[in-house]
């Protein structure tokens, strides 16, 4: 059925300049172009990820948005008027990918930081010691996880994503001294000589979980909830499901890896806590941190996940990322993640247990200032998803779900695939990291504190610009000039 | 052999062998031992050779077996086996001689689970392999998401009734309810609760008798087993008579004739796929 919908972008090429090589044809994994002795575009499969465009040698493609003069309304914006088009053609529920794109302003943007003036010495990281060591769990236990920069790479799972980026992340894991996460797709056999730096996730699916994996991971993680879709499951479509995903996951090749929304073995805090220690008991006492989405009762929910055990809790806020869900979901639900820091923080602290477990957060941190702005806020560490997936290549396409992934990350496509060399990946994230953990060190001098254990849950530090009172009181910031 | 327990109660279990000087056979006294300690108790045991384990006094401690992957090792349990048994597990046969509690055989990937008595809910929750055998009646949410993979291929069967959600998100496997005992039948005399294997992609659920649309999910296809039917359930009959056929007070093979003299419900997915087709993308 015709579902009315033009396409949204235009593919231009400079015929003038192309040099017919066909680069573009071989490089679109949405199937853009056909040849004959030139190549031509088919615009309503662009989803504009920018794959032709820098590896075209000529540099004579330009994408271009489809200005379609629609009928202006502010009510009904063109994104509402597609999906109600695409719906009535279809009767599916809109699926989408990544973090939640609606124009909703950044916390992060409305806080700033401050620094020392005059009153007290700033400190310059490049000649100064400048810690940014972070303990995961309660230091005192052996087991304990140690992170050289307080950074992870987010759980994202192998089938989600492609082998090549599990394996960039646990190189580039074992080579900044921090931690990558499986997510919930079992831990493929090439990554073993990495298991020290990766934390192994449990989630309702139970995909690929059995002793030996949890006993593999250093950490363990039992997935409650993702930011992107908090409450619902997942399901991994079987054309991702191909013979190596299979045997990780160990599930059968081609069938749908459905995830249900809830762990039917969890209904309360107290099936919470069972969980968490069945999973101590199989592993040996290993760090066991519980993942939540970032929800109205987010403090007290937190509260019970640390009461019930908890050596960490990772927040995952409103515009977290996935490889899949449906876009009502991943647009509409969950709150803000700078709100979800501070009032578990502040939860935490008020009832005594601050201590008892470290605080992840995650969901779209873009920048070292974010990553700043969230341990300041209360975090003691973030994990990055997108932000790793970018480094990795990724254009924010939205196209995840597709499995046709044209940089390769996102598909299990053989010949997409291979484009990410996990040497070169993991180099592309030890950079980044590097970086960002520079910019911090850089953030900390500024500030005069000499370890980012100062800089942690320390609200001072941080002023509010055009934030209202209320957000400001919730979040334990001063608005600026005060 | 000699335990070495770290107490948290200050108690530790007394270890003793069976035979004087056969590390193989140790009786483990589990009265008002805490959990951790019990299963601490269990490994050393393992670890030092032991692979028939027998714990006395057993009253609802935790995790026992809990991840155990060692195959030659039965853990015979008297009393009441606490939550979570043998979860993980990746192996063992476990014996209890009394019921469970909640979550029997959580995500076992392999090994023999058999008790005596009844069991409470979330058995086999999201489990890859091996087996459950349960004399009598289990709870709600049994068998939610099996699945199987390659040679693994789990198996629960159930001499009594079930609540709801039975065989809930299956996705491999075979849920088999006998209906012999009935302290756990409903109301109507139904065997089995509703939602009966709602949102099953897999695998296959036999019920002794009737089950009616109305107590399944609408991804359940509900059928007669035919004799080709019987011919697989036989074999799954057979084991759970070799063990219990003399609580009913019959011989085995007499207890597997009369079941297999009945009619069954066969019910399996009507497809692999049930939302292949819920979505689109803009």
């Amino acid at each position: 059925m015709n579902d009315y919908i033009q396409p949204e972008f235009h593919v231009e090429i400079d015929y003038d300049k192309c040099h017919k090589c066909g680069r573009c044809v071989g490089q679109c994994g949405w199937g853009v172009y056909k040849f004959n002795e030139r190549p031509l575009p088919d615009d309503s499969k662009c989803r504009a990820c920018h794959r032709c465009v820098t590896f075209c040698p000529a540099h004579c493609i330009t994408i271009k948005k489809n200005e379609l003069a629609y009928r202006e309304n502010d009510n009904w914006q063109p994104s509402a008027r597609k999906k109600i088009w695409k719906q009535a053609a279809t009767g599916g529920v809109v699926l989408t990918s990544m973090g939640a794109d609606r124009p909703m302003e950044s916390i992060f943007d409305h806080l700033v930081l401050d620094a020392c003036q005059v009153t007290n010495p700033s400190i310059d990281p490049l000649r100064e010691p400048m810690e940014l060591r972070t303990y995961i769990g309660n230091v005192e236990d052996d087991k304990a996880l140690k992170l050289e920069t307080p950074l992870t790479f987010a759980p994202m799972s192998y089938g989600s994503v492609s082998l090549n980026v599990h394996k960039s992340m646990a190189m580039a894991a074992q080579r900044l001294g921090i931690l990558m996460n499986t997510g919930e797709g079992g831990l493929h056999a090439d990554l073993y000589p990495y298991q020290d730096n990766v934390i192994v996730q449990v989630a309702s699916g139970r995909f690929g979980v059995d002793s030996e994996y949890l006993n593999r991971g250093a950490a363990i993680e039992i997935k409650v909830g993702q930011g992107a879709k908090p409450g619902i499951g997942g399901h991994l479509p079987g054309e991702k499901i191909n013979q190596e995903v299979s045997n990780t996951r160990m599930i059968p090749q081609g069938t749908d890896a459905i995830s249900p929304a809830p762990h039917h073995d969890i209904y309360s805090i107290e099936d919470l806590r069972q969980l968490i220690y069945s999973l101590k008991e199989a592993s040996g006492y290993k760090p066991v941190g519980v993942k939540i989405a970032a929800v109205n009762n987010v403090g007290a929910i937190a509260s019970g996940v640390v009461r019930a055990g908890a050596d960490y809790v990772y927040l995952d806020g409103f515009r977290g990322g996935t490889g899949a869900a449906p876009a009502v979901i991943r647009d509409h639900i969950g709150i803000p993640l700078e709100i979800a820091i501070a009032v578990v923080d502040q939860r935490l602290r008020d009832e005594g247990i601050r201590q008892q477990a470290s605080i992840i957060a995650a969901g779209s941190i873009r920048s070292s200032a974010d990553l700043a702005k969230a341990i300041a806020l209360g975090a003691d560490s973030c994990a990055i998803g997108s932000a790793t997936l970018m480094a990795l290549g990724c254009h924010l396409c939205q196209g995840c779900h597709t499995g046709c992934c044209s940089w390769g990350l996102t598909t299990q496509k053989p010949e997409l695939t291979r484009r990410l060399d996990p040497e070169e990946g993991a180099q592309r994230l030890v950079n980044l990291v590097h970086a960002w953990s520079h910019e911090l060190q850089e953030i900390l001098g500024a500030l005069g504190v000499n370890a980012v254990e100062s800089l942690r849950g320390s609200r001072e530090r941080l002023r509010a610009v055009g934030l209202d009172e209320q957000t400001c009181e919730i979040l334990g910031v001063k608005p600026a000039g005060r | 052999m000699s335990a070495v327990i770290i107490g948290y109660h200050h108690t530790e279990p007394v270890v003793v062998q069976e035979h004087e000087g056969d590390l193989s056979s140790v009786i483990i006294e589990c009265q008002s031992i805490y959990y951790r300690e019990v299963n601490e108790a269990i490994r050393a045991a393992i670890k030092a050779g032991a692979t028939n384990i027998r714990l006395k006094g057993i009253n609802g401690q935790r995790y026992i077996g809990d991840g155990i992957t060692d195959k030659n090792v039965t853990i015979f349990i008297e009393g009441v086996a606490g939550q979570d048994l043998a979860m993980f597990m990746g192996g063992a046969r476990v014996v209890v001689e009394a019921s469970a509690q909640d979550g029997v055989g959580n995500t076992m990937d392999s090994g023999n689970v058999i008790v005596h008595g009844n069991a409470g809910d979330v058995v086999g929750y999201g489990m890859r392999g091996g087996s459950v055998f349960v004399r009598g009646d289990v709870g709600y949410r049994v068998g939610i998401h099996m699945k199987e993979f390659k040679s693994h291929k789990p198996l629960i069967v159930a001499g009594g009734c079930a609540r709801d959600f039975f065989g809930e998100y299956m996705a491999g496997g075979e849920l088999i309810l006998l209906g012999l005992t009935n302290e756990g039948a409903l109301a109507g005399g139904e065997l089995v609760g509703n939602y009966v294997g709602t949102g099953m992609h897999g695998g296959v659920i036999y019920v002794r008798g009737a089950v009616t649309q109305q107590q399944c999910g609408k991804e359940v296809g509900i059928f007669v087993a035919d004799e080709t039917d019987k011919a697989a359930l036989k074999k799954h009959l057979e084991a759970y008579a070799e063990q219990f056929a003399a609580d009913f007070g019959k011989e085995p093979s007499a207890l597997v004739d009369m079941l297999l003299a009945e009619s069954w419900s066969k019910l399996i997915p009507v497809s692999s796929r049930p939302y292949g087709n819920l979505y689109t993308s803009v």
